[in-house]
């Protein structure tokens, strides 16, 4: 057993942990926190990625002893006062989740993009997201999603029908 | 009292409800769910295709730290029947043994032989190591002509065959004799490769025992919770109404979860010997063995067609897949393709042919679109080599053939009533939108300069059928399950509403349609309502959701159940307005007198007056609820023409997606902007198949694509920008005028891509790719037709 101190989505915890115990399953299993959810063993889905100082990690390929003394976000710690963040709402304004399974993973991941690189083209997004898989939505409003943060244009509300959405 | 709003809510673009828990993660998916002394539980799963087990031991796994039990299958065998089939397509249809946990032979990689029970899923992972098991290696069973011979090796000895049922079709003139007045008959051989549904969500279940009362609480990441329930209680003997099943957050599922697995038996029955809850969760690797694969068929198409490209006959002969085990629904996949192969066509004569036959693999089931895709796949190819065979623009042929839109309802020759449909409208939109004359006449420019990298133009035009019903046809497919859907309604004494359905969504976005749908017949705010699902006990009633049945069905239950809401509210507004129902009007929610507006009564205060029921119509039952069981007259006709342009390169096989344009008609629409994002879901997976994804087993039977590292599941990077767009031809079968939208995208796309490839590379003499279209196999193909070209032009 070894002793970690780390800090996740604000909230300061000091905890013993086997030395192979997976970041994923420190969040899940001890800490309740299963906003973060797991899609493979093979670190090839996302599903899992949260921040760890700061930069977007795949939380099934990290362990827990290496958040020791570290800062953690998953998407649970990204509202605050019950305000969505500009991303949150545009995946919910584009529909870019359907059963919403990798989410959590997808939001984080274009976080780390836009940090690094705040006006994306849209094959910028979409290498960007390699790493997280959705079997749902086709990626297509999650790119739109992505880009609509770029470029400043989401709003909260009603969306409205686009050109492609002309009825016969 | 102010008037309620009269916009409809029926066609509006309203963003889901369900994202707010799901984008902050406030979630509740199987996996998160704990509860006191909830032990884990892990399974050991054969390493080899086909072996005997001759030794098992599991006690050394007890002595490891953290562990609780272990069981063999023959420890298991006692509490657990037979894993279901629910489809036994032929009378004499061979139905092998299943159990859970394999007893004496393991038949394909990743048949489990023990379980592990531990305090933790790091012990339980690690104490299957400790299990000691022999194993006596027999032959596989792999290639599907094989496994037909004489000779063969079976899987199921005792059953003397691999041959686990033949189902024949034949309708309209002879076969043959179409043939002998044909000017042109063409035969293909096409293959479905298996594909593996990865829903983002590994399968997870929870059981929690209440001893006192032999009542089990089940979780599970299931599409089929109420049909899973009468299941369960046949496999462990426990009664139904002491079976409790919850389909929580379920993410994603594409048919993979419409199934009875072997975990969830097992957890119920070692709950049931512990009397403590258990939890089992998937890994990815072990989900690609042990969670069933879809396709896998062979399919021998042959048409019959004259000069002028008209079809006089179809003749369709399949092999299909079984895998090891028929599991819920396997053999009722390929028949379900049986009724789609004539497509949007018409013709004289039409014979099919399916052969199931067991292999040594994971077992095959219901898969994205579940036999339709397969179907739509070959007659759509065929349809483009007829095209080549006659000088024909394939868009030609297929408007020489297809069913014209004043033609319906049309009894196709595959003896289904197409009720509504407009091909011409749905094609002409999509031409359009493509551009389709301009990129022919680039392609043709480009092959004139002998251009490295090839233009390629695939059409893909289709239909399919949804919603799974009447009940009565399903009885002549021998499906031992009804096809109706229940849906109840409840207005509170406050006035807000609760909708039950009986379908299960993970993913769909019910509890928003459902609310679309339910606030524009009440009148009432979409916000007041609440849609329940998903738990047997909240929901008891369902058929659950798969084969984009539920908004065809359960979508119009509950427009009927709210229906007979407003009908009970009608006789009571009547009552207190002292006048007759047929003076009353009703409009966004308020019924007045004709004539005198200021009489008035909202639905919500009559739900009041329900509630107190001081004052309600002599002998009305209280409250204003309603629940409506629909069986609909007929299955629906979702249709549409899908468009795709590649650039193929012929020197290293690389073919990118150049554009992609689809215009589906799913009849009428009830959130547009979720159809586009089931659309486009679905286009993703089509284009997988066509491109990337593939089951590869090695000789020996191992699952060599057995990880994500090794099987390609597509990503943003590897799909293009889709252009979607609809026709509405509403359905007549049922009274929302739906039809269905989940594996449009799906089944039309996979001939589209794959068409447009081999569009590319006919003039280079290629009239065939095998999918996954890789680079590797589009190269080979190139090279193969060049060195027949090359033999031609030296022999000449
Ligand atoms: S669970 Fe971490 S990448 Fe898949
Ligand atoms: S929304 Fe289901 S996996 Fe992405």
């Amino acid at each position: 057993m070894t002793h970690i101190s780390v800090t996740v989505d604000g909230t300061a915890y000091e905890d013993e942990v086997e030395p192979r115990l997976l970041l994923v399953h420190y969040l899940r299993d001890r800490l309740g926190l299963t906003g973060t959810p797991i899609g493979c063993d093979t670190s090839n889905c996302g599903a899992c990625t949260v921040e760890l100082d700061g930069a977007s990690v795949k939380s099934c390929t990290v362990l827990a002893v290496q958040a020791d003394g570290g800062e953690v976000t998953t998407v649970q710690g990204l509202a605050r006062d019950g305000e969505w963040t500009e991303l949150q709402r545009a995946f919910h304004e584009r529909h870019a989740l359907q059963c919403g399974y990798c989410t959590p993973g997808m939001i984080m991941a274009a976080r780390d993009l836009l940090r690094e690189n705040p006006h994306p083209g849209s094959d910028e997004v979409r290498k960007a997201l390699e790493g997280n898989l959705c079997r749902c939505t086709g990626y297509q409003n999650i790119v739109r999603a992505v880009l609509a943060v770029a470029e400043g244009e989401t709003a909260a509300g009603e969306r409205t029908g686009s050109a492609q959405e002309v009825t016969a | 009292m102010t008037d309620q709003a009269v916009e409809r809510e029926v066609g509006r673009a309203r963003l889901r409800k369900e994202d707010a828990r799901l984008i902050t993660g406030q979630t509740n998916w199987t996996d998160n769910i704990t509860v006191t002394g909830l032990l884990h539980l892990a399974v050991l799963r054969s390493p080899m295709a086909h072996a005997r087990i001759e030794h098992i031991d599991v006690s050394p796994a007890l002595e490891r730290p953290g562990v609780v039990a272990a069981f063999s299958g023959r420890d298991l065998a006692g509490g657990l029947g037979s894993l279901p089939c629910a489809w036994p397509v032929t009378e004499d249809m061979v139905l092998p043994d299943h159990p859970p946990v394999a007893v004496d032979e393991v038949r394909h990689a990743g048949d489990p032989v023990a379980v592990v029970v531990a305090r933790d899923r790091y012990a339980a992972a690690d104490a299957l190591e400790a299990v000691e098991v022999d194993y006596e290696p027999l032959p596989p069973v792999l290639d599907l002509e094989e496994a037909l011979a004489d000779d063969s090796p079976l899987v199921h000895a005792d059953k003397g065959t691999n041959r686990a049922y033949v189902w024949p079709l034949r309708t309209g003139e002879d076969f043959e004799a179409v043939k002998q007045r044909a000017d042109i008959v063409l035969h293909r051989r096409y293959r479905q490769q298996r594909l593996i549904p990865n829903a983002m969500e590994p399968r997870a279940v929870v059981v929690t025992p209440l001893a006192a009362s032999g009542e089990f609480t089940v979780y599970s990441a299931t599409q089929i919770p109420h049909i899973l329930r009468i299941m369960l209680s046949v496999v462990t003997g426990v009664p139904e109404h002491k079976l409790r099943v919850i389909a929580p957050d379920v993410g994603g599922g594409f048919g993979s979860k419409l199934q009875v697995y072997g975990e969830e038996a097992i957890a119920v029955e070692v709950a049931r010997r512990l009397g403590r809850p258990v939890k089992w969760t998937e890994s990815r690797s072990e989900g690609y063995l042990a969670t069933h694969h879809g396709r896998g068929m062979i399919q021998d198409i042959e048409i019959a067609a004259t000069r002028e490209g008209r079809l006089l006959g179809l003749k369709v002969d399949l092999i299909a897949d079984m895998g090891a085990y028929l599991m819920l629904v396997t053999p009722g996949i390929p028949i379900l393709g049986a009724f789609m192969y004539p497509g949007i066509y018409k013709m004289d004569s039409y014979e099919f042919n399916c052969t199931g036959v067991f292999t040594t693999r994971t077992p095959t089931d219901a898969y994205r679109g579940a036999g339709r895709p397969e179907a739509t796949y070959a007659i759509e190819r065929a349809m483009d080599e007829l095209a080549a065979e006659v000088g024909l623009d394939p868009v030609e042929v297929r408007r020489r053939n297809w069913i014209r839109h004043e033609e319906f309802p049309y009894a196709s020759i595959a003896g289904l009533t197409y009720d509504s449909g407009n091909y011409e409208a749905a094609t002409e939109k999509a031409l359009a939108l493509f551009g389709y004359d301009d990129l022919r006449a680039e392609q043709q420019q480009r092959n004139e300069r002998g251009d490295g990298v090839r233009l390629g133009i695939g059409v893909s035009t289709y239909t399919e059928m949804c919603g799974l019903a009447p009940s009565r046809v399903l009885r002549d497919l021998r499906y031992s399950a009804g096809g109706w859907e229940a849906a109840s309604i409840r207005m509170l004494p406050t006035g807000k509403v609760e909708v039950v359905t009986g379908t299960s969504p993970h993913g769909q976005g019910h509890v928003t349609c459902w609310s679309q749908i339910a606030a524009d017949v009440l009148g009432v705010p979409f916000e007041d309502v609440e849609v329940l699902h998903g738990d047997t006990l909240a929901a008891p009633q369902g058929m659950d959701t798969y084969g984009s049945r539920s908004l065809v069905v359960g979508g119009s239950a509950v427009h009927r159940a709210a229906e007979k809401v407003v009908d009970k509210a009608r006789k009571v507004a009547a009552h207190l307005l002292e006048a007759s129902e047929d003076d009353l009007e009703f409009k966004g929610g308020v019924f007045s007198v004709k004539g005198s507006p200021e009489a008035r009564r909202t639905i919500q205060e009559v739900a009041f007056e329900t509630f107190t029921s001081h004052d309600v119509p002599d002998g009305m039952e209280p409250t204003l609820n309603s629940e409506y069981l629909l069986d609909p007259e007929n299955f629906s006709y979702p249709h549409g023409t899908h468009l795709c342009a590649v650039e193929v390169d012929t020197e290293t096989g690389q073919t990118r997606i150049r554009s992609y344009v689809c215009v589906d008609d799913v009849g009428r629409v009830i959130n547009p902007v979720i159809v586009e994002g089931q659309v486009h879901g679905g286009l993703a997976q089509g284009i997988a198949q066509a491109l990337y994804e593939e089951a590869v087993y090695d000789a020996e039977g191992n699952l060599v694509s057995g990880t994500m590292a090794d099987y390609l599941v597509p990503s943003a990077a590897d799909l293009p920008d889709f252009v979607t767009d609809r026709t509405e031809t509403p359905a007549v079968s049922n009274p929302l005028g739906a039809k269905g939208v989940g594996e449009a995208g799906t089944i039309a796309s996979t001939p589209a891509v794959v068409n447009a490839i081999v569009d590319a590379l006919r003039p280079l003499g290629v009239h065939d790719v095998r999918m996954p279209c890789t680079p590797e196999r589009v190269w080979e193909a190139v090279r193969s037709a060049q060195a027949r070209s090359a033999r031609k032009e030296a022999s000449a």
